[in-house]
């Protein structure tokens, strides 16, 4: 059954890199779509089903859907080549592909596979989650509604046509 | 000895009381750990993810796209949370996780609103354009 966490890791993989090398941002946001449902195979994988769900509808089946309505209201259309150095690109590109090497190699040292370090026993279900989030972190939760209920009328007052 | 509940919690758990009495409130064994991954190959997908979104935050030049790439920044830590929640069988990492989605959906419903109200006022969603708060 491992291999189903390398299927899912490589469609993340290419469809992110999908994401970040298309020209056109719808075509991007449904990679970005591909990159949440492959992450939420992942975290079924890691037991999880509460968040792989929640990640499905919330992330993939509202944000993202937010984002295809705007790309469509402003008629985003295709990306012009850029007028900045060619400088930038070659200089920047190693440069991540070093820093990308370099945390690679720290993971390897840190983490070894074989070390006796197994997953262990861990209860995803909502009824542990509701759990902890009603009793230990009732607080965040409250002010995560808040902070939504904020973030509502802020999108509502930036977008409006006149006043 | 256990603690007393408080109120809220005797009211909002009194339905499942009678679940934890019951002989059948057992932790279903954990088909999960037949899966073997080690915890280094989660952590260099989140590593891979991030890199990526990292990548496509500075060299994108459409407005949404960039805030795209952030998503996938985002999403690239909410898997590093969820493996280490697994591999230290600690729930937090999952609540965590559960935070950062939400946050990160408010953020987005801000974000295009501010993405709609510059391409209002300067017709253009290029980041180059975009340069100087003044007109």
């Amino acid at each position: 059954m491992t291999f189903l966490f390398y299927i899912m890791a490589a469609v993340a993989v290419l469809a992110a890199l999908n994401m970040v090398l298309q020209r056109t941002p719808v075509y991007s946001a449904l990679s970005l779509i591909v990159v949440l449902c492959a992450l939420a195979g992942v975290y079924l994988l890691l037991g999880a089903e509460f968040m792989a769900v929640i990640q499905v509808i919330v992330y993939a089946g509202a944000i993202m859907v937010l984002f295809v309505f705007v790309i469509m209201l402003l008629n985003a259309g295709h990306e012009t080549p850029s007028h900045r150095s060619i400088m930038a690109k070659w200089l920047g590109a190693p440069l991540i592909g070093a820093f990308l090497g370099v945390m690679l190699v720290v993971i390897w040292n840190q983490f070894p596979s074989t070390s006796a370090a197994s997953p262990k026993h861990l209860d995803g279900s909502p009824a542990a989650i509701g759990h902890l989030l009603f009793k230990s972190y009732v607080l965040p939760f409250e002010v995560t509604s808040i902070l939504i209920l904020v973030a509502v009328l802020g999108a509502v007052v930036l977008a409006k046509k006149e006043f | 000895m256990k603690r007393q509940d408080t109120w809220i919690e005797s009211v909002l758990f009194y339905s499942d009381s009678w679940l934890l009495t019951s002989d059948s409130w057992q932790p279903a064994p954990d088909s999960w750990d037949l899966i073997m991954v080690p915890l280094s190959h989660y952590l260099a997908l989140s590593v891979i993810l991030f890199v990526l979104g990292a990548t496509g935050f500075i060299f994108r030049r459409n407005i949404i796209t960039v805030f795209m790439c952030i998503e996938l920044m985002l999403n690239a830590v909410n898997l590093a949370f969820m493996a280490f929640s697994r591999f230290l069988g600690n729930l937090d990492g999952q609540l965590f996780v559960f935070f950062v989605i939400v946050v990160a959906a408010a953020e987005a419903a801000v974000g295009l609103a501010v993405i709609i109200a510059v391409h209002r006022n300067r017709k253009s969603l290029n980041i180059e354009e975009v340069d100087s708060m003044k007109l």
